[in-house]
């Protein structure tokens, strides 16, 4: 629906290598990479959203996480962490 | 109590030497035994001391020496004892025997012990089943302590909930079935529209990302060459806005969200009598340059709207046909939530502008509207539909004919715009398609206050002062914007611009700094503090012959004013720090 068109958005702008969104157990549910790397950026990530989250929970319980950015040299990774989804975009910045 | 307290026995006495005493008591039946045997003894010695004595003294009288008769006395002691003792022994004999053979008796105590058949032993041992263990392991950060209280803050309260009403007890178990079904349904389906907040973050993200250096001149970016330019400033072009659908509609509104400063309205429509289309609403963030937050479509091209200033969920909408409508933000749907139509009253001309006004006194919402067809309608919410009330007509002086049959006809002005005072609030201002500006109070329905003679063109835009409260400002296609003191005639201010003029509007940070938009594509910022004659600024923002620019507004926070032209598209400029002097 309406989220499907977001999704579809974010994809075709510019910039944007791939868009992957998984479940609360870490099993890729849509990708537009092959699975291998899909699972293997889903484990790490989501792995590496929890310690995030646990982090700025820990320092104040009523705050919690609502974006995280890595940048590297090639390109950024962004996670948006929902209750039960973790949303992942890469993409690459064009400086 | 001062004394010392004998202690029988304490922990740290260490016993050095300790004898077991063999002293027997005299009454008992051993120590008699003793005794008697002792006292045998003793009676032995003085009976034989006297029986020799005796026996001495017969015989050796005449000896006198006294140690011979010792000596005579030992020896015949001894012999007499050895007498005596047989002859005491003869008399005693029989009694000690006898005695001493009761003592053996006595102590000849004999042990007989038995014992019973010890029962052979068996062991027999059962076991219970173990208790079934898992291993759990966790780790109890603030956050889990924090989350489990409120889980149960929130059980208590439901529960507090469920007793209070016990009537909707129905009403609760259809929505737990309904609440039943969608959870069915959306475990089968695996929906992806939880994801959809996640969605709309990570859009913006993206964008940012894209126009990153964009948003960093919006935020951080200030033309140094400002100081050199001696008080001209420039207007920084940020993000552009445009959609597909509305590449054809030219811009006919903008207006800022009161609550959001980074959300903007505009509307679409048609200026073109000849051409018109239907309409759009389209609500802009500028964290999101790419696509609208919010898209609404309607039949006729939209001419102007307002947000209300307490609910900034509802937007009050003017349409070409005549009509006005309501849109309620929070509601999913395309379609607005309160529309006129010609039954309700609706205008019988293009709506050219729509204000909310505060709540009247049964707190419905009500805002009002004007239109060319010379009415100037308060519309009130009551009860889900729009009612409208003539507030006033204008009456354009000096022409009322005679019809047929002897009728007065009043033809009527036609508005064009319309502002209230800020804080007086009966008190407005009319601009009309003729050039005049009437001065209006909402209690007097068929008098002006005032007119000023304007402009010889439509006033396409009046506005008073958000400070000084006796100026406004009007602009008209006569080329020309000018200020006024509501109090005076004749404008304090002419501005020539040399093209129509196709909005005004003053900055909310200073009350002398205005904005004014040309057809040919040009922005003017004037100050009326550093220059009272020149414009500072005076920039192309789009294409001269292909685009006209028909409105601009300034944000109410940012530096940042956005243009809306006719091809659709909105441009968002920064002011340069020269445009933003505050005044002192």
């Amino acid at each position: 629906a309406e989220v499907e068109e977001t999704l579809k958005r974010i994809q075709a702008h510019k910039g944007v290598i791939a868009t992957m969104v998984i479940n609360a157990e870490g099993i890729p549910i849509r990708t537009t990479l092959d699975n291998s790397t899909t699972v293997q950026y889903a484990g790490l990530l989501r792995q590496l959203t929890m310690k995030a989250r646990s982090t700025v929970r820990d320092i104040d319980p009523q705050n919690d996480l609502t974006f995280l950015r890595i940048r590297s040299k090639k390109h950024e990774i962004m996670i948006a962490p929902d209750k039960e989804y973790l949303l992942i975009v890469i993409q690459n910045p064009c400086e | 109590k001062r004394a010392y307290k004998p202690v029988s026995y304490v922990d740290q006495m260490a016993i050095h030497f300790s004898l077991n005493g063999n002293m027997i008591p005299k009454d008992s039946d051993e120590g008699r035994r003793q005794s008697i045997r002792l006292s045998i003894a003793a009676e032995k010695a003085p009976v034989e001391n006297s029986a020799v004595t005796s026996e001495e003294a017969e015989i050796k009288d005449e000896e006198s020496a006294g140690y011979t008769q010792a000596a005579e006395e030992e020896e015949s002691e001894g012999s007499g004892t050895a007498e005596v003792a047989e002859a005491s022994e003869a008399e005693e004999p029989p009694p000690p025997r006898v005695k001493e053979q009761k003592l053996a008796n006595q102590f000849n105590f004999i042990e007989r012990a038995s014992r019973t058949l010890n029962n052979p032993m068996l062991e027999r041992a059962c076991q219970s089943e173990p208790t079934p263990c898992k291993n759990f392991s966790a780790t109890a950060n603030q956050w889990k302590i924090y989350d489990a209280y409120m889980e149960e803050l929130q059980k208590m309260e439901r529960s507090k909930e469920k007793e209070k009403p016990k009537a909707q007890i129905a009403k609760k178990e259809d929505e737990k079935k309904k609440g039943r079904k969608l959870t069915s349904l959306e475990l089968q389906s695996d929906d992806i529209t939880k994801i959809s907040k996640a969605a709309k973050i990570m859009e913006r993200m993206v964008n940012q990302n894209t126009f990153d250096d964009i948003a960093q001149d919006f935020k951080y970016f200030e033309d140094a060459s400002d100081e050199y330019r001696d008080q001209q400033g420039t207007l920084l072009p940020l993000w552009k806005f445009q959609y597909d659908k509305t590449k054809r509609l030219a811009v006919t509104a903008i207006s800022w969200n009161p609550k959001y400063k980074d959300l903007f309205a505009v509307g679409y429509g048609s200026y073109d009598f000849m051409k018109q289309g239907q309409g759009m609403l389209l609500l802009y963030s500028m964290k999101n340059p790419s696509f609208p937050e919010y898209v609404f479509s309607s039949e006729s091209g939209i001419m102007c709207l307002d947000f209300h200033n307490d609910h900034p969920y509802l937007v009050a909408v003017g349409f070409y046909d005549g009509n006005v409508a309501i849109y309620n933000l929070k509601k999913a749907t395309s379609q607005p939530s309160y529309k006129s139509s010609a039954k309700s009253g609706k205008h019988t001309e293009p709506v050219w502008q729509v204000k909310w006004q505060k709540d009247d006194m049964n707190n419905n919402l009500n805002f009002f509207s004007v239109s060319s067809d010379g009415r100037i309608v308060s519309w009130t919410l009551v009860q889900n539909e729009l009612v409208h009330t003539d507030v006033i007509k204008l009456s354009a002086e000096g022409t009322t004919m005679q019809g047929p049959e002897g009728l007065q006809l009043q033809t009527l002005g036609c508005g064009t715009s319309f502002d209230f005072h800020k804080k007086i609030d009966y008190l407005f201002l009319v601009g009309t398609a003729e050039g005049k500006i009437y001065k209006c109070s909402k209690c007097y329905s068929s008098q002006f206050l005032d007119v000023f003679e304007a402009h010889h063109m439509a006033v396409d835009s009046v506005s008073w002062n958000p400070y000084h409260l006796k100026v406004f400002i009007s602009c008209s296609s006569d080329w020309t914007v000018k200020i006024w003191d509501h109090t005076i005639k004749t404008p304090m201010f002419i501005y020539d611009l040399n093209s129509a003029v196709g909005d005004v509007a003053w900055s909310p940070y200073s009350s002398t700094v205005f904005a004014a938009v040309t057809t040919d594509g040009k922005a003017h910022v004037f100050d009326l503090s550093i220059n009272k004659y020149e414009a500072l600024c005076t920039q192309l923002v789009v294409a001269k012959k292909k685009n006209k620019i028909t409105h601009i507004q300034f944000n109410p926070v940012h530096p940042v004013v956005i243009i809306g032209d006719e091809r659709g598209h909105v441009t968002s400029l920064k002011l340069s720090p020269n445009l933003r002097k505050m005044p002192k």
